[in-house]
């Protein structure tokens, strides 16, 4: 009953999502504003439908319905509410309809917010976005169907992967992703809508910048959480592996974050037009890539799962969307007019291009590093990966210069600048350098490139701080009270701009977090027997004992044990093996004392409940919960530039900044 | 065609030229980088076919622990044998084994060959997969199953 419901809903939002996909564009071709109208039905009625469809699945998750095909594959009787509720992503065919749910509601507020403004771009970017979404309902019919009727459902199922039942960052992790993964559709839809209507007006980059700094807040929680997880759950000691999975979360993000840069650069000057178009598109092509990679099984780990008809349908996908982004930039790039040109090499807008060209060059390496594999299997049937050295190598020297240029670039002003100018503006962060890389000196930091990033990341946190609250000073200084300077000028007006340099000094701290944590990192082996007490890193730990604890779902073994340093109790760890029903192998879950100054991590390796014996790994890093929080304050400061300004439509320091076209005039 | 278009045309052609010289720079830098870092997926079959190529080379091998082959060396360290049915390599690791580790059961070591004929593993993770069973006396294993679970067991899920 309730699968044939699933059926008929999904193949519903198909015809909507197609039927509203053809009016768009004819919408888009004839100006018809009764098109437009009805484009943007059938966008709320695809919503409502696929919405429909996926709490259906939630529905019969929760009331355990075995007959449909999806339940009976990971629901379980067992396991506790919130795990039930995120089986609904846990497994594959469940995954692409959750995916399918955030494009609906992506969709529908997209349309409901542009709706009676844009009304150049919007019918094309609506037929955009309904084409990609018939896509995926389409592939939620056929080929990753989770609505199939089973005969003779079976009393109770296994369950969704335990690793993911391990831990509630599971229930958040997936969520984040898909809102950023999937919300990178909007910005695709009006940079396609752009380009097939030949112009980028100033008007529409509004909708566009935000369209693109929504998904990409998500996709920066979400690869941080992903860490986060990965640290927490899997026991190594470590939140990034550079494994295919990861890089495929990434490479949108660093192709979004280039974009967002440049299209500040189409704002104020008018030029970096086509590029930008570029950077969107390639965006959601990369989206699209990592979801053919994650989800078709040609790569193995937590994410993947069995081998299907949905890789190949998703790489058809990926073929169609990129002859149709080639086609249209090869016909279209050249109406973009270009309103400048670049001043000069000691200018703002050339710190902006060569920052977009390392991010670019960084989606290479990772892109290069993590598809290499699957060529070399596709051609010659060998099997291998790109080890770990290669992308450290690679990317290590280009972010210790994204992050010097993360200095350099907001100190130069815009436009045409005199030898005067740029000195007065590069010499005095010097001293932010040499603080600190002195304090990381002394802090005990030897290794060279880390010393690089704390004295690049000085810089650049000099250059950022007096960006963000010289202006006001200034006003201070000219009798504003401290009030009004820094509601009025920098939280209301000045918001755009002094949301961007939170993000920035956020983004240093999290750069400086992970050089400092991975090079200056602790790891030792110990083999404890009850009661023993051994020293690890200045820290003594003893073993108190093995703890089973029945629950539900796993018995779980727990390895107990007592930190100390300097004969003060600091924390009790209770690193365990899980042992879970319907599996032959228990799972480890590591125990993380976190501290402002280091993290002590205890995995366990080994335990024996009997003799009561445990073989542990301890790791003592610096710094790794500031990755977390540099991450959120990342989002929170992004967030907070999306608020409407007060007045509208005012680029908030065009008054201080010469205006576009000034300084060719000049 | 003016004297400030001559000077455009003249650094744009500069810039393509430069952009160029950068592409392919980069271009040999990273192949260099994969070249170099490389990890094998290899059964121990694979192993001995590449002879000499084993020793140095990054290599994830799996296979099944033989039976009555696991010795422990004092401290973590361990020697055992990895098999697919029909070739046998010797390997020792320093790191500590898993829960799981024991007779009959798939492993992937990560390492490489050293002199003295064993394989040096610097990690060791026991395979997940529920389904795997272990290969009938004289029957080699399945080719695709080792394969799969090379690729299954990621890094740190051990």
């Amino acid at each position: 009953m309730i699968a044939s419901l699933g059926r008929i809903l999904i193949l519903a939002s198909l015809l909507a999502a197609a039927a509203g996909a053809i009016l768009g564009f004819a919408a888009g071709r004839t100006r018809s504003a009764d098109g437009l109208k009805w484009a943007r039905r059938f966008a709320y009625l695809y919503s409502a439908l696929i919405v429909g469809a996926a709490l259906i699945m939630v529905y019969a998750l929760l009331i355990h319905d075995f007959s449909v095909s999806y339940v009976a594959q990971v629901g379980s009787r067992s396991v506790p509410t919130w795990v039930t509720v995120v089986s609904l992503w846990s497994s594959l065919e469940g995954s692409i309809l959750f995916w399918g749910m955030v494009m609906g509601l992506y969709i529908a507020a997209a349309t409901f917010l542009t709706r009676g403004r844009y009304a150049e771009y919007q019918p094309d970017a609506i037929g955009v976005w309904l084409a990609c979404a018939a896509f995926f309902s389409f592939l939620i019919a056929g080929p990753a169907n989770p609505f199939h009727t089973v005969p003779n459902p079976p009393l109770d199922g296994p369950g969704p992967n335990p690793l993911l039942q391990n831990h509630i960052l599971m229930a958040i992790h997936p969520p984040f992703l898909y809102l950023g993964y999937v919300g990178f559709v909007i910005p695709f839809g009006f940079a396609c809508a752009a380009l097939l209507k030949g112009r980028l007006g100033h008007n529409v980059l509004k909708p566009l910048r935000e369209s693109l700094m929504l998904p990409w807040i998500f996709q920066s929680v979400a690869i941080m959480l992903g860490g986060w997880w990965a640290y927490e759950v899997l026991g190594w000691g470590g939140y990034w592996a550079w494994d295919p999975v990861e890089n495929a979360s990434l490479l949108p993000w660093l192709t979004a974050t280039a974009a967002l840069h440049s299209i500040m650069v189409v704002e104020r000057r008018g030029i970096l037009k086509g590029w930008t178009i570029t950077l969107i598109q390639a965006t959601f092509l990369l989206v699209i890539l990592g979801t053919f990679m994650t989800r078709s099984g040609v790569f193995n780990s937590v994410h993947s799962f069995t081998q299907s008809a949905i890789g190949p349908t998703i790489l058809g996908f990926l073929a169609a969307a990129l002859l149709f982004t080639i086609a249209l930039l090869a016909f279209r790039i050249d109406k973009l007019e270009s309103e400048g040109r670049i001043e000069g090499a000691g200018s703002r807008e050339a710190m902006f291009l060569l920052n977009n060209l390392i991010f670019v060059l960084l989606t290479f390496t990772v892109l290069i590093g993590t598809v290499f594999p699957l060529v070399v299997e596709a051609v010659k049937g060998k099997q291998m990966s790109v080890g770990r050295p290669y992308f450290d190598s690679m990317t290590v020297p280009l972010g210790a210069l994204l992050l010097f240029l993360l200095g350099v670039g907001p100190a130069l002003p815009w436009g045409r600048a005199t030898k005067e100018q740029i000195k007065k503006a590069l010499i005095p962060p010097v001293a932010g350098a040499v603080v600190f890389a002195a304090l990381g000196y002394v802090l005990g930091v030897r290794a060279p490139w880390t010393l690089l990033t704390l004295a690049f990341g000085g810089y650049a946190a000099y250059v950022t701080l007096a960006q963000m609250f010289v202006p006001m000073f200034q006003r201070m200084k000219s009798g504003e009270s401290l009030g009004t300077a820094l509601i009025d000028g920098q939280l209301r007006r000045g918001r755009r701009r002094f949301a961007s340099y939170i993000v920035h000094a956020a983004a240093v701290l999290a750069i400086i977090a992970i050089a400092v944590s991975s090079s200056n990192r602790q790891q030792l082996e110990l083999h404890f027997t009850k009661g023993q007490t051994q020293q690890a890193g200045g820290y003594d730990v003893t073993f108190l004992g093995v703890e089973q604890r029945q629950e539900p779902h796993r018995l779980s073994t727990v390895g107990v044990f007592n930190v100390m340093q300097g004969g003060k109790q600091v924390a009790r760890l209770e690193p365990n093996m899980n042992q879970y029903q319907m599996m032959r192998e228990p799972i480890g879950t590591p125990d993380v004392h976190t501290t402002a100054l280091r993290d002590f991590y205890i995995s366990l390796s080994n335990v024996d409940a009997r003799a009561e014996t445990a073989s542990i790994t301890v790791f003592i890093a610096p710094m790794v919960v500031w990755i977390w929080l540099a991450v959120i304050a990342m989002a929170v400061g992004a967030l907070f530039g999306l608020i409407p300004a007060m007045r509208r439509g005012v680029i908030p320091s065009a008054a201080r900044d010469p205006l576009p076209g000034a300084a060719e005039t000049a | 065609m003016t004297e400030s278009d001559k000077v455009r045309r003249k650094t744009r052609l500069f810039m393509l030229g430069a952009f160029v010289v950068a592409g392919i720079a980069f271009t040999v830098i990273a192949a260099s980088g994969i070249s170099e870092n490389l990890v094998y997926y290899w059964t121990p079959s694979d192993l001995q076919a590449n002879g000499q190529k084993a020793y140095g080379a990054n290599i994830r091998l799996g296979g099944m622990v033989a039976k009555g082959s696991i010795k422990k060396l004092g401290g973590s360290a361990v020697e055992f044998i990895v098999h697919d049915g029909k070739t046998r390599v010797p390997v020792k690791t320093s790191t500590v084994p898993p829960q799981m580790f024991r007779e009959n059961i798939g492993v992937v070591v990560e390492g490489t060959m050293v002199p003295g004929g064993y394989f040096q593993s610097s990690r060791l993770m026991v395979s997940h997969n529920n389904e795997y069973k272990a290969p009938e006396k004289g029957h080699p294993v399945d080719r695709k199953e080792l394969e799969r679970m090379m690729k299954s067991v990621e890094q740190g899920n051990s």
